[in-house]
């Protein structure tokens, strides 16, 4: 009997098109598949067995009945807890929203909803999307599948997982900084972080409104690809997304897998590499770039001297709308509630005793960088960088078609080692952050495993605005000679994980 | 403390120093919709009953704007003289406040759609003061909290009730720059202003103004600062500590808070004690001001641009097309509509005051004289309104109706006396006047031979009438038509009867 979990969003869709497997099926075995892994793992927050069966039972029913469906539909997903689900938990990984069930969906939901995806249930992340590793969730760590002692990335290290883990085809996942890519990178699955505003953020609980932006993940680059092209288009609740059609993402991987990157000009980043750089993820890096170059692209260097700052200005303007966006957990109108005898003693026994400490640690920096007299120094200082950060972006497509950088600049560390040093943690992203304070898109797709430690390393490739297809063109390509060289998926050479009975 | 409890008056005040005063006036939007959701923008409703995700502040939700709103508060700006911003944008205000929904507030900060305006506000007497904006800018009003036990505020409640209905309705905020010179006309001038911004939103049709709803509310600044010397520059002497009095909701409370806290402030300066900078409530039943947090420790904001929102860039193309579409200075209109109706001063003035100066104009329009539309109006109308405790456009009749009333008089229908009959009827909701006067049959009786045997029936009950008439006291057929018009229930031609009777008496009419 075939072990549906292991295919690609993709082929489930073509076997259930052609009646090879019911989506119920489907879905009931990616259901085994969590009860199975996930007690280890720990992907999920929230399962709904229930729901999601009854989604695939309607789907193979109208199947049944000749009528046409969607590309996905009847393929299971499993959804980032901060994206919220009308009638299900939605925590956010906080404490402070623990019970809360949400009276509305977001938009990325109504749209799985119409392309008629089971929806498996919600994945862990750090808490409100604030770490590098899961280890911040108010719910307990999610486990890297490849080695159940290392950290599966952040913040949607409960996405990466189930999919590197086989308990998910696909998975929604947001990006604020790398929370999409890097948690791609050290699981060997692929993620992508969309254009600003290519994906509504409506019901995407907010960290930092100007950074965020919802993404798709999967396996393989053209699995990524198909849900990309089901989360994107305009919406009208979101004032910042885009009025453009979304872009032809699962043509482009096509295209690239079939006919190769003659003349396509790739940027290397001179400032992502080096210094605190692993050897092996350099090593991995290097040659994908010489597989890039016998598909026929050019590869050039490119410098973005700004990108030194990029961290720093990350981390004052990050912390100043998240400091304003996590305002409204206040236990006035839903959420947690601690009861005292002052409104104003409820507010702070509520908020200090549901926000873990990273979250506090960034409100505390975001309210300070905001304060009168400290404004222009801090938060004003970021935005130039900000600027400047999109300048040096922008005089590299001059030359480049895409550029490439690793994803993270190590293979997954292990749980606790950072914790309590939250500066080493912050760096996990600096090859990611520039990318989101520029609002240009970018993906992650696996380069290898590390020789010195067999873990996975990522690579990342990053488009001008509006240019997310070539992301799925350049991708697909690598991927295809990447897939040939190693003998099949990256994450399909992961160690087997321990079953539960 | 001591010198806080006894108050100087409000002209012994203006006598020893010179006040400096500055409002915010905040007016209600009365567009469909609120600034940032789609939820019904309407007053009264049942607690809770409109809101949404959005102006509940809840995780995930995103705001988006309200265009009409904009349009509103551009066209306000340009009836304040403003320049309007290319582009401005929406701030966070931060604050934890139950019954602000995201713990931040959705305003502007730095760059307000409208600023750099001037307004010209005429006082009583004609004497014009030109008053300086310094911006008019959009923002989201706040839910409305309940404190249920202790004193009524949230320090002691036993426990607080909030309805959001109120939150993320429209608002725009105009703040004047420092107003001085003013000295006794202080607390007029005020009034006057306010009284200004209320008949401009009323005449864009962007808010019904009334103050006593909370759709109009002013906050008012004042200090006083020494009085220059011999030879000294007034305006180069530094300001005083200044109180803000809010919770000022009518005109009468703007000028009597001013009062107030001029007295106060003089009292305390007078006494040697310092005035304290700090936020004052306004209450209405005792007259006085009590204070609310110190300005001193006042909350920092911590403003920064709404991340969710784009910058408002409105078109010029689009600003000129709004700037013809605002009506003239309330003054300017009401010198233009007394010249034309030729009424006395007086007249104009309770006209305006009884805020009839519309009703007037549309019942002109449909064709009634000036002055007969006034007596309708500031007449019968006024006092019907008043009876009832509404204002006029409350009442169940139209402009309308009013003009088919008079054209009913004067086409000899119905005499005066009639026309308020079928009034009364109308607004009974009988129909139309036309209606009523059918119905009822009103109608004046001219058949000479019904009149005449009135007449000789009256006469035959009062003879030295007629002598009285034939001496040359020709009032006296008063009496006679007053027993006429009793006798045929009003519906006599009471001119047509005075002639019958000097007719009886050999009189020329």
């Amino acid at each position: 009997m075939t072990d549906w979990t292991r295919s690609t969003a993709l082929e489930m869709a073509a076997a259930l098109q052609s009646g090879a497997v019911s989506s119920v099926a489907l879905t009931q075995a990616h259901l085994d598949r969590i009860a199975a892994v996930d007690g280890p793992v720990h992907a999920f927050l929230h399962i709904d067995a229930e729901g999601a069966l009854a989604t695939a039972a309607a789907v193979d029913a109208d199947r049944a009945a000749g009528m046409e469906l969607p590309l996905l539909a009847g393929v299971p997903i499993a959804v980032k807890d901060l994206v919220v689900t009308k009638g299900l938990p939605t925590t956010a990984g906080s404490r402070i929203l623990e019970g809360w069930i949400p009276p509305y969906d977001a938009t990325v939901i109504t749209k799985l909803k119409a392309a008629r995806m089971p929806i498996l249930g919600k994945t862990n992340m750090d808490e409100f999307a604030m770490g590098s590793s899961t280890e911040h969730s108010g719910y307990g760590p999610t486990h890297n599948p490849w080695d159940l002692d290392r950290i599966p990335g952040g913040s949607g290290g409960g996405s990466a997982a189930a999919i590197a883990a086989f308990e998910a085809p696909l998975a929604i996942g947001s990006d604020t900084g790398g929370s999409i890519r890097q948690p791609a990178a050290v699981t060997a699955t692929v993620g992508v972080k969309p254009t600003y505003g290519g994906v509504s953020r409506y019901g995407a609980i907010a960290l930092a409104s100007s950074l965020d932006q919802l993404g798709p993940c999967g396996r393989t680059v053209e699995d990524t690809a198909a849900l990309h092209e089901v989360m994107g288009g305009h919406d009208p609740m979101d004032a910042t997304s885009l009025d453009e059609p979304v872009p032809a993402c699962l043509a482009a991987a096509r295209d690239g897998r079939e006919n190769g990157l003659a003349g396509v000009r790739i940027g290397v980043v001179k400032e992502l590499g080096g210094d605190g750089y692993q050897a092996g993820v350099l090593q991995r890096f290097a040659e994908s770039l010489d597989h890039l170059r016998v598909l026929g692209a050019d590869i050039v260097e490119v410098s973005c001297p700004s990108f030194k700052y990029a961290l720093a200005a990350y981390y004052l303007i990050l912390p100043s709308e998240a400091s304003s966006n996590l305002a409204k957990f206040d236990s006035v109108r839903f959420g947690k509630r601690v009861e005292r005898d002052t409104i104003e003693k409820t507010m702070l026994a509520t908020r200090a005793e549901g926000f873990g400490d990273e979250v506090k640690r960034r409100i505390i920096l975001g309210t300070y960088a905001l304060s009168a007299g400290y404004y222009d120094a801090y938060y004003g200082s970021a935005q130039k960088v900000r600027t400047l950060i999109q300048r040096d972006f922008a005089a590299a497509f001059e030359v480049a078609d895409v550029l490439v950088s690793p994803t993270a600049p190590t293979t997954p560390f292990k749980l606790g080692e950072k914790l309590n040093d939250p500066l080493s943690m912050y760096l996990q992203d600096v090859a990611t952050i520039p990318v989101n304070l520029a609002g240009i898109p970018a993906m992650s797709l696996p380069s290898g495993t590390a020789p010195e430690d067999g873990l996975p390393v990522g690579i990342q490739i990053i488009a001008p605005a509006h240019e997310d297809a070539r992301l799925y063109r350049v991708g697909a390509a690598l991927e295809k000679a990447l897939v040939a060289q190693w003998g099949g998926p990256l994450a399909s050479l992961a160690p087997e994980l321990e079953v539960t009975p | 403390m001591s010198a806080a409890t006894h108050l100087v008056g409000y002209d012994d005040a203006m006598e020893n120093f010179d006040p400096v005063f500055g409002i915010e006036v905040h007016v209600e939007l009365n567009t469909k919709t609120k600034m940032f959701c789609g939820c019904e923008n309407t007053f009264g409703n049942e607690a809770n009953t409109q809101v949404c995700p959005v102006c509940l502040g809840l995780p995930g939700s995103m705001p988006v704007v309200n265009e009409k709103a904009v349009e509103s508060a551009i066209r306000l700006g340009l009836s304040l003289g403003c320049s309007i911003r290319e582009s401005s944008r929406f701030a966070r205000k931060n604050y934890f406040y139950p019954d602000l929904a995201k713990d931040y507030q959705i305003s502007q900060y730095d760059e307000p759609t409208s600023y750099e305006g001037s307004l010209d506000v005429v006082l009583d007497d004609g004497t014009v003061v030109t008053i300086g904006i310094e911006r008019a800018h959009m923002e989201e009003d706040a839910g409305k909290n309940t404190h249920v036990g202790g004193t009524g505020g949230i320090q002691g409640a036993d426990y607080s009730l909030v309805d959001y209905n109120r939150g993320g309705v429209p608002l725009v905020e105009i703040v004047t720059k420092p107003i001085e010179g003013m000295g006794i006309r202080t607390a007029e001038v005020a009034r006057a202003y306010v009284a200004t911004i209320r008949d401009i939103v009323r005449a864009l049709g962007i808010s019904d103004g009334r103050m006593e709803q909370g759709r109009l509310r002013a906050d008012v600044n004042l200090s006083l600062r020494r009085k220059a010397g011999p030879g000294e520059d007034q305006s180069a002497i530094e300001f005083g500590k200044r109180s803000e009095t809010k919770n000022v909701n009518s005109l009468r409370a703007v000028e009597r808070s001013i009062h107030y806290e001029a007295g106060r402030q003089a009292a305390l300066l007078l006494a040697g004690e310092p005035v304290v900078q700090e936020t004052r409530f306004w209450h209405e039943d005792t007259s006085s001001t009590t204070p609310g947090r110190s300005k001193e420790e006042a909350e920092d904001y911590r403003y920064f641009p709404e991340p969710d929102l784009l910058p408002v860039e409105p078109s010029r193309e689009w600003v000129e097309e709004l700037r013809a579409t605002i009506p003239e200075h309330p003054a300017k209109m009401r010198a233009r509509l007394q010249a034309d109706w030729g009424f006395a001063d007086l007249e104009m003035r309770d006209a305006i005051a009884a805020d009839a100066l519309e009703f007037i104009a549309a019942t002109v329009a449909a064709g009634t004289t000036p002055q007969a539309a006034r007596k309708w109006w500031m007449g019968e109308l006024a006092r019907v309104a008043n009876e009832r405790d509404v204002s006029l456009s409350d009442l169940p009749v139209t402009v309308a109706d009013i003009a088919e009333l008079q054209g009913l008089i004067d086409a000899g229908t119905i005499n005066d006396k009639l026309a308020r009959q079928a009034l009364e009827g109308t607004l009974a909701g009988e129909g139309s006047p036309a209606t009523v006067v059918a119905a009822r049959g009103l109608v004046v009786v001219s058949d000479d031979s019904a009149l005449e045997a009135a007449v000789d029936e009256a006469l035959a009950s009062q003879p030295e009438v007629l002598d009285k008439i034939r001496e040359g006291k020709i009032q006296a057929a008063g009496a006679i038509v007053g027993a006429v018009m009793k006798a045929t229930k009003g519906q006599a031609d009471a001119s047509r009867v005075r002639e019958i009777i000097l007719a009886r008496a050999g009189v020329e009419g």
